[in-house]
């Protein structure tokens, strides 16, 4: 019996399409009361007068809490959560106060109705390479060394026989899942409950216990389902400290707290842009004698988040010359975090371009370039691949996607007025699998429970670890209760770094098998066992990445430059796929994603005013349907006996890495415009159109 | 969002005196503009006086003339045989317009009163003259993509957002409306304003004024296009659009009608480009001198200086394609 690799629906669909999965915000407990924050409409300064007498006279205004009335907060080591404890502005959106009403309609009138005044200072919102306050930070997210050096990168790029030398950006994006930043919060006999839209419902218990000075059995957190997320509900942002701190003061109520999508874009994180200076020197044979990557990017003045960007390039390809460095900006900006692949996925646009830059100037396919460069052992840290089909991918996606009657001349095919052009990148993600979850296994009245506090970000958990579960059980999938997104189970890692399947389904797998090996095929009612997942000591000996091929075709219209992609198609060696189902929707949405960021998604920033302008969905542009035609994803029977010992490797991220270049990629071969900038607009490839 | 009281009176002539009378009052139709507002703050009326079920919502034809009701909602309008068939460039214009669902909301008499997308226009926390007179223009020197490079002033930079404006400028539509003082009709193409220095005021409408109908002449001859220029497949604002009906015979253009929508504070019917183009040979030369013709007044921003170039492509591929 084998319930991995079976395409199982997903356990949640049914409840999610007819509309009775509950989320955050629509948890029914009791009457609540309804939250709206105010926001500071300077970027810098601090609160000279806050008028809220206003509001506060509104009926059915219950509170206007300001940093003059707000609790003092039992840590305010995280600035971007110590929400209302001074005067302080530090980027245009901060909250300064909390409307708290008995309807969510009052609750933002009287937001409307608190006016501030501020004595403001000059803010310094805008990120160049040129600046002269660029600093190194201690380490990039999350413990990555800043920078790291090999050989002589300058005297190899002297001595190249071609080199590519260019500077690339990516744009700031944000994350905008369908379901907002919201929850319901419910403090009663001192036991504080958060129904909150999040990734992991240990790590936010766990920083709001922290931030409230409540020890963490006092604090539950609930999630059963999420609206999406892609990072951005990887921690809490100051919407659940607010809703937290709304319901201690109102206690017995719930609290009811959903961000709208305009207030999303400065208080629920976002990708930091990029600067990336990129350079390769080669030989003629398409050998690379030199990788560096220099790579610049912003954080918020009050909080560091440095994204590591250069990683990938540390480990793709082999040269004996590499380089990479990280410098940041700090700025009077909202806090960055977590998105979709943080570093990874802008760290494989600029070096992908370069490739295919390379490829075009040795005149050697670009498939073919990137094969000649595979490396024997990680350049990095010499380890051997735990897996490493990167080229089985190159190959299998140029076979599949026609890769082979590939003319490579630039802006030759003209087809019904638009130009046509194809393109590849690669891919990689590292694979990892976090120590410390625990899962716990029980038989009840005759079927089996399967708990552990995993949050299903939409990924598919629901219906993967039952499986995970049953393959270990020998039974049927469907003889599996799965309980998740709740604190009351036992401890698990947050949904992210794509290691949650291989992390919680680890902690199952080990904790089914020792309940079967305890109890056998006939284990009496209340039998229960428990793992945790462990160190792998394999870590040390190899380095362990999912990689993957993405192959692109792009249409630019000949007189107006209008872009569109009829056709990605990734292939993934991303270890053993555990549902076909759930995976390739997975693949998809990342591959979906990395279309999205390389043709439409920019959150314009206005430095005068220290904000994103296009700051809701009808100006801030994603692929939605019509833009998104024929996308296919592959893999390979990937076997790794070293990641874990389900031989797992994440899949929520490797889609969306190197999808971007590959359509930059693919829009250079139709046109002959190397666009270097993110997102790939028609007016920048207008210039070029005949 | 500010409480509001609400009004459904039983006909027009009372909703247009209601109107009138309260200075804090707006009328109500298709609400996919106005709603949003409400919640942005950037409007605040005190009184919402429903016109959804007082102005036709029927198509009628009398001697080749249609009339349409201003409560005809955009899909209808746009799923209409008559249109699809004489006035297509106004059904495509309309499947280009916003999304399938806004089109089952929005109504013909509202979609050319929706406001501009102006993003410093739709948030309070950033000066405007459109929203609060006298504050100034805060797109004239940021973001400027979907701004105007014809006809705009230094008090406002904003663009007409509407596509069905733009084929109803080139098809000489007409405008019934319902005011105080009774009905009156207004080509369509003299229905919205530039903005000058007063760009609070969109159109020529007087507070009060209900639209009742669009009423469009016989289709004129030739083919007719609309082609809308956005940086995505899915719905979104026109960075710049054309509306071109063109006549040709023996190589020869007879008569041509040319609005553009993206690039001015009004759906911009281009009298210039069409006089380049009547009597002039049907080729690219003629299409792109009609082009340059009418843009050789345009002021573009910087950030928006790529719409003259875009612009002028766009219609030359028009105007070949219906030659």
């Amino acid at each position: 019996m084998t319930a991995i690799g079976e395409p199982l629906v997903r356990r949640d669909g049914t409840r999610k399409v007819t509309g009775t999965a509950t989320y955050a915000y629509e948890t029914p407990a009791g009457t609540p009361v309804f939250c709206h924050p105010v926001q500071a409409t300077v970027a810098r300064g601090r609160i000279a007068a806050i008028h809220t007498a206003e509001a506060e006279v509104l009926d059915g205004v219950l509170d206007v809490i300001t940093y003059r009335s707000a609790e003092r907060l039992a840590s305010t080591a995280d600035a971007e959560l110590a929400v209302l404890q001074d005067r302080e502005i530090a980027f245009r959106g901060q909250v300064i106060g909390l409307v708290v009403a008995e309807t969510s309609e009052v609750a933002r009138h009287g937001a409307e109705l608190v006016f501030a005044t501020y004595d403001e200072r000059e803010h310094d919102t805008e990120l160049s390479a040129d600046r002269d306050d660029l600093y190194k930070p201690e380490k990039v997210n999350p413990a990555f060394p800043t920078d790291t050096a090999a050989g002589d990168v300058d005297a190899a790029m002297a001595s190249a026989d071609v080199t590519v030398e260019q500077t690339y950006r990516t744009a700031m994006y944000h994350n905008n899942p369908l379901e907002p930043h919201a929850t319901t919060a419910l403090w009663d006999n001192d036991v504080l409950t958060l129904w909150d839209s999040t990734q992991g419902v240990h790590p936010s218990r766990k920083a709001i216990a922290k931030v409230f000075g409540l020890p963490e059995e006092r604090v539950r957190v609930v999630c059963p389902y999420v609206g999406g997320g892609f990072g951005s509900k990887g921690l809490p942002h100051a919407n659940v400290v607010l809703a937290a701190m709304a319901a201690r003061a109102y206690p017995g109520r719930p609290v009811k707290l959903a961000l709208t999508r305009q207030q999303m874009f400065s208080l629920a994180g976002y990708r930091t842009p990029t600067i990336q200076k990129m350079r390769l020197g080669a030989t003629r044979d398409g050998r690379l004698t030199a990788i560096g990557l220099d790579v610049v990017e912003q954080t918020s003045r009050i909080k560091e988040f440095a994204e590591q960007t250069a990683l990938p390039s540390r480990m793709m390809y082999a040269a004996p010359n590499r380089r990479t460095t990280h410098r940041l900006a700090a700025l009077d900006v909202p806090v960055p975090s977590w998105m979709r692949a943080p570093g990874e996925c802008p760290g494989m646009f600029g070096p992908e371009v370069a490739m295919d830059e390379l490829a075009y100037e040795l005149g050697i396919d670009p498939v073919e370039l990137r094969i000649r460069n595979e490396p024997e052992v990680d350049p990095e840290s010499g380890n051997p691949f735990s897996s490493r089909h990167l080229v089985d991918c190159l190959r299998e996606g140029a076979r599949r996607f026609g890769w082979d009657s590939r003319d490579p001349r630039p802006g030759v095919r003209l087809e019904d007025g638009w130009l046509v052009g194809t393109g590849v990148a690669a891919s990689v993600y590292p694979s990892s699998t976090r120590p410390g979850s625990t899962a716990v296994v029980r038989f009840e009245g005759g079927r089996y429970a399967v708990e552990i506090g995993a949050a299903d970000l939409g990924t598919g958990a629901w219906t993967v670890l039952p499986q995970i579960a049953a393959e270990a059980l020998e039974v049927p999938a469907e003889e599996i209760d799965m309980r998740l997104g709740d604190t009351a189970y036992p401890e698990a890692a947050v949904a992210g770094g794509s290691a949650g399947t291989a992390t919680w389904g680890s902690a199952v797998f080990e904790a089914a098998r020792t309940f079967r090996d305890k109890y056998g095929r006939d284990p009496a009612d209340g039998a229960e066992a428990d793992a945790t997942t462990g160190d792998n000591p394999a870590r040390k000996e190899y380095a362990m990445y999912a990689f993957g091929a993405q192959f692109a075709e792009a249409r630019v219209h000949a007189d107006t430059g209008e872009i569109r992609v009829p056709r990605l198609l990734g292939v993934f060696a991303a270890g053993r796929i555990v549902n076909p189902r759930t995976a390739r929707s997975q693949f998809l949405g990342g591959m979906t994603m990395g279309l999205s960021m390389a043709l439409h998604e920019e959150s314009v920033w206005d430095p005068r005013f220290g904000q994103v302008v296009n700051h809701d969905l009808a100006e801030y542009h994603i692929a939605v349907n019509a833009d998104v035609d024929d996308v296919q994803a592959h893999w390979l029977d990937e076997r790794d006996p070293h990641v874990n010992p389900l031989g797992v490797k994440g899949i929520g991220e490797i889609g969306i890495v190197g999808t971007a270049a590959a359509v930059a990629n693919a829009v250079f071969h139709a046109t002959g415009a190397r666009i270097r900038d993110l997102p790939i607009t028609l007016d920048k490839v207008l210039p070029a159109l005949p | 969002m500010k409480p509001f009281t609400y009004d459904s009176p039983a006909d027009a002539d009372t909703a247009v005196r209601t109107v009138a009378a309260d200075p804090s009052a707006v009328f109500l139709a298709g609400g996919t503009n106005l709603v949003d507002h409400l919640k942005l703050g950037v409007a605040r009326p005190g009184r919402l006086v429903d016109v959804t079920h007082l102005t036709s919502t029927e198509i009628t034809e009398r001697d080749g003339l249609l009339s349409i009701g201003a409560g005809v909602r955009n899909s209808d309008l746009a799923a209409d045989p008559r249109i699809r068939s004489r006035y297509p460039v106004l059904a495509e214009s309309l499947l280009a317009g916003a999304s399938g669902q806004l089109r089952n909301m929005a109504t013909t008499g509202g979609n050319p009163l929706q406001r501009t997308r102006c993003a410093y226009f739709q948030d309070v926390t950033t000066p405007c003259n459109k929203r609060e007179p006298g504050s100034g223009c805060s797109a004239i020197d940021g973001y400027t993509r979907y701004h105007a490079i014809l006809g705009a002033s230094e008090h406002c930079v904003a663009t007409h957002p509407s596509d069905l404006a733009v084929a109803l400028a080139a098809l000489d539509a007409e405008v019934s409306v319902l005011g105080p003082d009774g009905e009156r009709t207004i080509p369509f193409t003299e229905l919205h304003r530039l903005p000058g220095d007063t760009p609070e005021r969109d159109t020529v409408l007087a507070h009060g004024d209900l639209i009742t109908s669009i009423d469009l002449p016989a289709p004129p001859a030739g083919k007719q296009r609309y082609r809308k220029v956005r940086d995505r497949a899915s719905y979104a604002f026109a960075l710049v659009s054309v509306a071109a009906v063109l006549a040709v015979e023996d190589g020869t253009i007879v008569d041509a009608r040319i609005a553009f929508g993206g690039v001015a504070h009004k759906p911009w019917r281009a009298w210039q480009a069409e006089d380049v183009l009547r009597g002039a040979p049907a080729t690219d030369a003629t299409f792109r001198a009609a082009a340059e013709e009418e843009l050789a007044q345009a002021r573009p921003l910087p950030g928006n200086e790529f719409k003259v170039p875009l612009l002028t492509r766009t219609l030359v591929s028009v105007l070949r394609e219906l030659s």
